[in-house]
């Protein structure tokens, strides 16, 4: 099988890790991880790598993460790569501003690794 | 000081999030609900989500130890739009150590980068789960990004707030206190 790539962005790397382990105990296999700490250094990322799947908050400092996703799609990085939401925010209009901005998934914190594999392994088995 | 430049931080990200856009009706509504917000019940329910579902452990309310360490950790998100406020955690250093370990999997000795990292994304997740528990907070009323304290022989003193609710816990035998603030409802 194929490797997942698989970029993370949140700007604690306490919760970068959380969700690495996340995705493993969720059966993604095998997993590359690629981490950024803040959307500017996602971007960057992107530019130089393609990834299969994108997680990423929402609340940073300087570039939130629907300003993140917002500039993923303006510069055409990561065509047709899945977006999905990692945050503390959890109102509907908060999910609706995501899938709007173009994330196809949403995860509110605190989190398991049983919500991770329902909102994450469809979206990477389908592309 | 401190809680003002992070009270100025959830206030911004408030009107991000459509404060401005609020409803006056709602606004009095959720002046009108000062005791479903301030319901304690709510604090100990985002405690318990939080610390179970992200390291594994089941807390209860307490009172506080004893003996207090001299150093400790302190988290501060402040909240901003129709209510404005912070979610304060603090705990001794040990507890902040067993919290990180639990977070990450990796033993810590002492409070370095990494632990003050997860301590503010405790605090980040219990000022996001308890602001959910109420629908008038959860989509207007923004979180700034944590603020980590650590020292020795400090308080933290929030100005006459308009309510406060502040509760000890225990898991295992570690011991920390949540404090929600809350200076006004707009």
């Amino acid at each position: 099988m194929s490797e997942i790539r698989t970029l993370i962005v949140d700007d604690s790397s306490v919760m970068r890790k959380i969700v690495e382990r996340s995705l493993r105990q969720a059966g993604l296999d095998p997993l590359v991880v690629h981490e950024a700490g803040s959307g500017t250094e996602g971007l960057e990322l992107l530019r130089a790598q393609s990834v299969d799947l994108i997680l990423s908050d929402i609340n940073m400092p300087a570039m939130d993460g629907l300003e993140f996703l917002r500039q993923i799609r303006t510069q055409n990085l990561a065509p047709g790569v899945p977006v999905v939401m990692i945050t503390t925010e959890s109102s509907e209009e908060h999910v609706k501003q995501a899938i709007e901005a173009g994330a196809k998934g949403y995860i509110r914190k605190p989190f398991t690794a049983e919500q991770v594999k329902e909102r994450v392994l469809p979206l990477v088995r389908a592309t | 000081m401190l809680l003002n430049g992070v009270r100025a931080v959830g206030q911004a990200q408030g009107r991000w999030y459509g404060a401005k856009e609020r409803d006056c009706t709602m606004a009095v509504s959720l002046r009108e609900s000062v005791q479903m917000v301030s319901d304690p019940r709510n604090l100990d329910a985002s405690v318990e989500e939080v610390f179970r579902l992200m390291l594994g452990v089941e807390c209860r309310r307490d009172a506080p130890p004893a003996a207090v360490e001299k150093e400790s950790v302190t988290a501060v998100v402040g909240f901003g739009g129709v209510l404005s406020g912070a979610c304060v955690f603090r705990s001794g250093a040990s507890a902040a150590l067993k919290i990180a370990a639990r977070m990450t999997g990796a033993e810590f000795d002492a409070i370095d980068d990494t632990v003050k990292d997860g301590i503010g994304e405790i605090c980040n997740m219990l000022a996001g789960a308890w602001k959910g528990k109420v629908p008038e907070l959860a989509a207007n009323c923004g979180l700034s990004v944590p603020a980590v304290i650590t020292g020795r022989d400090y308080n933290l003193h929030v100005q006459a707030p308009e309510f406060q609710v502040h509760h000890a816990y225990r898991f295992d035998e570690s011991h920390f206190e949540v404090t929600i603030v809350c200076d006004g409802l707009l």
